[in-house]
């Protein structure tokens, strides 16, 4: 994978839904709204996965949305980042051991996706933010590695 | 024989040419237009060099090419885009320079090209088998079919008016000191409903109803990614260009050299000083800035989108009956009535 520097400075990201209570949704509008205004480094919200370079999920897996969360991140062209917002997405959060729930996303994406969290309940814009700073670490690490 | 070899290779040089700095100038602007529309939501906005990053990125993706699409198809769209709108350029007169292939096209050919890169999208979003593209190709035709009407009365009424389809020769005198009064206040009806026109050709809110990413996930662009993405970015952004110079050639083609007593384009463009040329290129990039803030930025910060039958009413009811009203405002004029 070669990738240059340009590629952090404009990142496009999918928002995936997998079965949150839409605290931390509206946190992300946050995000990008006038306040935090996220566009300034590039990030811009996109409508469809196959713009993606992060899938920015939110909200615990529930059992219908297993396969979509598997098929949406199958859809992303390479390279790409995982961000997971929320503590639902990390440890399932208070859904905890609920029937309903299958887990921790990092249970079911297969094992070479790269898995960042931004934890809180909601998360706040700013740590929204913060996990797209460690989004451009990880692909500065995916630079070294090449060079 | 050599003679036209040497022609036609000189020619194809600035087609190419012409073709680079089409591509520069449209990111370039487009960086503008997300800036002044940053400012506008009181947002600080991306540098003005975000969309050549854009671009870049998309190159460096992945393609993927989805199995329920028609390669061949899906992979043409975009390049056909792209050429349309490249093409274009060679026709148009581009400040104080004469379109490069004058004499072998005019406006209707102009009128075709401004269709094709709509319908090249139709086609790919067809052709990708996704129910969204599918969607957003249908309301992409049913909106071209509607700005065609304004557009269209708007080109019969230039070319009545100055007895010619060619662009050069509409765009070598100033519409405005062609008619009197009354044809003058026809021709603002018509630059009215030409910049209605404007958002609906180049896809913009609020007429991006094909590629609403809130209800249709992008529309017609929902399976392209990667390189293809990236060359459907660069053709619109050249596409907004090419309108925006459609537009100086047809309402302002001035030039600021003859006012500030350089010798201006009276005459040939050999005989230009450098500092006249470059004069007269900064205003026209000047009034494409202007151009494209009032018909693109504007208008997309100001309003929010149509409904698709809205849309088509918008055109066919109230900016048709404008555009027509302005062609027999000309025609009254013209005749001495």
């Amino acid at each position: 994978m070669k990738l240059s520097k340009t590629f952090d400075k404009s990142l496009w990201v999918f928002h995936v839904n997998s079965g949150s209570c839409n605290a931390c949704d509206i946190e992300i509008v946050a995000a990008v709204t006038p306040r935090y205004d996220t566009e300034r480094f590039g990030i811009k919200l996109v409508g469809s996965p196959r713009h993606a370079d992060v899938l920015l999920f939110t909200g615990p897996v529930t059992t219908k949305m297993k396969e979509k969360v598997l098929r949406v991140y199958e859809q992303t062209p390479d390279p790409k980042v995982v961000l997971v917002v929320g503590n639902c997405g990390d440890t399932t959060g208070v859904y905890f051991d609920s029937y309903a729930v299958e887990g921790p996303i990092d249970t079911l994406l297969p094992d070479d996706a790269h898995i960042i969290y931004a934890n809180g309940c909601p998360v706040r814009p700013e740590n929204v933010i913060n996990g797209v700073k460690e989004a451009w670490l990880y692909l500065e690490k995916l630079r070294g590695d090449d060079e | 024989m050599v003679d036209a070899v040497v022609e036609w290779s000189i020619m194809l040089a600035l087609v190419l040419l012409v073709s680079a700095i089409g591509i520069i100038l449209g990111l370039a602007y487009k960086g503008f237009d997300r800036k002044i529309t940053a400012m506008m939501q009181s947002r600080i906005g991306p540098p003005l060099r975000q969309p050549f990053r854009d671009v870049k990125k998309l190159f460096m993706k992945e393609t993927i090419i989805p199995d329920s699409a028609v390669p061949w198809l899906f992979n043409a769209a975009p390049i056909l885009a792209l050429v349309a709108s490249l093409v274009a350029f060679a026709y148009l007169p581009l400040g104080p320079f004469e379109p490069i292939m004058e004499g072998y096209g005019d406006l209707i050919l102009l009128l075709y090209l401004l269709a094709i890169p709509a319908v090249a999208m139709a086609m790919g979003g067809l052709a990708s088998g996704s129910p969204y593209a599918t969607v957003g190709a249908q309301r992409e035709l049913v909106l071209m079919i509607s700005y065609e009407l304004p557009l269209a009365v708007a080109a019969v009424t230039f070319a009545y008016n100055y007895n010619t389809f060619s662009i050069a020769e509409i765009s070598s005198q100033p519409v405005w000191n062609t008619v009197g009064i009354v044809g003058a206040m026809g021709f603002i009806l018509i630059l009215a409903a030409l910049v209605a026109v404007m958002p609906g050709e180049l896809s913009k809110v609020p007429f991006d109803q094909a590629e609403a990413e809130t209800e249709l996930a992008e529309g017609l662009f929902v399976e392209y990614s990667g390189r293809n993405l990236g060359i459907f970015y660069i053709a619109e952004v050249v596409k907004m260009v090419f309108v925006g110079a459609l537009f100086i050639a047809l309402f302002f083609p001035y030039q600021l050299s003859n006012f500030i007593g350089l010798a201006g384009p009276t005459v040939p463009l050999i005989e230009m000083g450098l500092w006249a040329v470059l004069v007269d290129v900064a205003f026209f990039l000047f009034k494409l800035l202007i151009i494209i803030y009032i018909g693109v930025s504007l208008i997309r910060v100001a309003f929010a989108r149509f409904q698709i039958d809205r849309a088509n009413y918008f055109y066919w009811g109230p900016m048709a009956i404008i555009g027509l009203v302005g062609t027999l405002l000309v025609v009254l004029e013209n005749t001495g009535i």
